[in-house]
């Protein structure tokens, strides 16, 4: 274990580990205004709906003559109906109170989801072996482009949160404020979204649809106990983020049946519980 | 007729029975605000079932069903004490703890080796409906012999109890529940023990939970919390009419999505079946969007 934290257990295991860390840090930083924002449980309603998009990917890649596990093909079926569940909450929103809208679409684009992952297996061509991995993440012989896909995805998504950071800090610490400033609040909640999407979808190789909202939210919320401002919050959160991230994939690569997703997570519950015990208020 | 009866009335059973005893309470946590509590209960009781089976070695559907309430009664107190003492909102306090729950069930599944013997995570998320078949139907009259009632699967008796007991459960606290929930202030002021009312209502929802769970995985429940009574929401503003609109969509939900799991595949000419537990969530989410896009005469802002 200690030669995988030390980046010696392989070329391809050193890659996986640090994108994990930058994919951990991303989620960190996405992570801080999205809860600041209230929107926390939405990104669970976005990881549950990429499920139908990973088996409709899936499908149309074996229609189309390949084997169907094409990662970045995978992908693109995930944001569609990703994108379709977020725009179901908006729509729904307008008549049921936001948790309600949020549980809807989740469970019903998963139960979609199932369905056709039985399809998938009931066709039984491709390669269909492992594409439930989709749920609870796995690093475990991942191919070098996966890793590089996962490590570029998650730096991107830091890189458009640096150079967005400052309407966004202004958008989550006070909407009013920020759009008498000229701020378009609509385009940067759109805007961090989009960011969380990306995350998500990343995330799906990592975590797991069911966990990746643990990435985003639990890092960020420690963060929350600690620092006191926007920016403080969002860097902090992606330091916590990057070193869960980093930690996880490293101990899941060295212990035989470990999947990634719950370590990762189970790190980052126990900062959480270590700075409630430290810093949470009393009474 | 016995075939339907071996096989498809039992699973029909259940998952009406599972979709009723988790549509009862969805109503009022709606209603609360609440309704991603569902969510994270049917979330928390896998490393309770996990855990009950690994210390006492029993695979009896009583122990675990008792670790899972332990795990969901566990983790409210801790939703709590995190949204209080974090100062966080309760939707971001859900999402910490029940991941948290979750990967630790996973975890012990994988460390252990339980996942080889009886339980493994796919199993949790969706249910394995088609499996609860009664061997010992053999016609019609099957349906009055005692013997051959006794091998139905223990899941149906199980589910009956607890919806009945939720049903009792509403009947018995129905005006503080309704008070409750509809204006807090006004039933702390006039005595009712809110805290106390809310606590009840998060134990049946953990009930509902924990025996739909089992039956039906986690996808189901979670469908039948939420979807029939935000569909029923949608076309009425009266309680009684919603609470019975969301059992008839329950119903509907479980039965038209068990047959067309089981036979919409062969009609396009699929030689297989799809999974049931995603099926019904299909076709609740269905009519909670064909309820969504009709226009109502009577178009009424959200709660």
């Amino acid at each position: 274990m200690l030669s995988a934290l030390l980046l010696q257990a392989g070329y391809n295991a050193a890659l996986v580990s640090i994108g994990a860390a930058l994919l951990g840090a991303a989620a960190g930083g996405a992570g801080a205004f999205l809860t600041l924002r209230r929107r926390a449980l939405m990104s669970d309603a976005m990881a549950h709906a990429t499920l139908p998009g990973v088996a409709l990917g899936f499908l149309v890649m074996v229609a189309l003559g390949g084997e169907g596990r094409f990662l970045p093909g995978l992908m693109l079926g995930a944001a569609l109906t990703a994108g379709l569940g977020l725009m179901a909450v908006q729509l729904l929103v307008r008549r049921l109170p936001e948790d309600a809208a949020i549980g809807a679409v989740l469970s019903s684009f998963y139960g979609i989801g199932i369905v056709l992952l039985t399809v998938v297996q009931g066709i039984g061509m491709g390669r269909p072996a492992g594409l439930e991995t989709v749920l609870l993440g796995s690093t475990a012989g991942m191919l070098r482009m996966d890793a590089l896909i996962i490590g570029g995805g998650g730096a991107l998504v830091l890189a458009a949160l640096w150079t967005l950071r400052r309407p966004l800090a202004m958008v989550a610490f006070d909407p009013g404020h920020a759009a008498l400033s000229g701020i378009n609040t609509r385009r940067m909640d759109a805007a961090l979204m989009a960011l969380v999407l990306a995350v998500v979808l990343v995330g799906l190789n990592v975590t797991g649809l069911i966990m990746i909202v643990a990435l985003l939210v639990t890092p960020a919320v420690t963060a929350r106990l600690w620092a006191r401002t926007v920016p403080g919050v969002a860097s902090l959160g992606a330091a916590i983020g990057a070193t869960c991230g980093y930690v996880g994939a490293a101990v899941s690569a060295s212990v035989p049946d470990m999947p990634t997703g719950p370590v990762i997570v189970l790190l980052a519950a126990s900062a959480f519980g270590l700075s409630l015990g430290l810093r949470g208020h009393h009474g | 007729m016995a075939e339907f009866l071996a096989l498809s009335l039992p699973p029909m059973l259940i998952a009406s029975l599972a979709a009723l005893a988790c549509a009862l309470p969805g109503t009022f946590l709606l209603l609360s605000r609440r309704a991603m509590l569902g969510d994270a209960m049917s979330h928390v009781v896998l490393p309770g079932i996990v855990a009950g089976f690994l210390l006492t070695g029993s695979a009896s559907g009583l122990v675990m069903g008792a670790g899972a309430l332990a795990a969901a009664g566990l983790s409210a107190l801790m939703i709590e004490v995190v949204t209080t003492r974090a100062r966080m909102e309760p939707g971001a306090a859900m999402a910490v703890v029940f991941t948290a729950m979750f990967a630790l069930g996973v975890v012990l599944l994988e460390v252990t080796g339980t996942g080889a013997i009886h339980l493994d995570v796919e199993h949790a998320l969706y249910g394995n409906l088609e499996s609860l078949i009664w061997l010992q139907a053999t016609g019609l009259s099957s349906l009055i012999d005692a013997q051959a009632l006794a091998g139905l699967p223990h899941e149906l008796l199980r589910l009956a109890i607890i919806a009945a007991l939720i049903a009792a459960a509403l009947a018995l606290f129905w005006r503080p529940l309704v008070v409750t929930t509809f204006d807090a202030t006004f039933a702390r002021t006039s005595g009712i023990p809110t805290r106390l009312v809310m606590a009840g209502l998060t134990a049946a929802t953990a009930l509902a939970a924990v025996a739909a769970f089992q039956a039906v995985g986690s996808i189901l429940t979670i469908a039948m919390l939420i979807c029939p009574p935000a569909t029923a929401r949608l076309l009425t503003n009266s309680l009684p009419t919603q609470i019975a609109l969301s059992c008839v969509f329950a119903l509907i939900a479980a039965n038209a999505g068990y047959v067309l799991a089981g036979y919409a595949p062969g009609w396009i000419g699929l030689p297989f079946t799809v999974s049931a537990s995603g099926m019904i969530a299909t076709v609740a989410g269905l009519m909670l969007a064909a309820a969504a896009v009709i226009p109502s005469k009577a178009r009424q802002p959200a709660l």
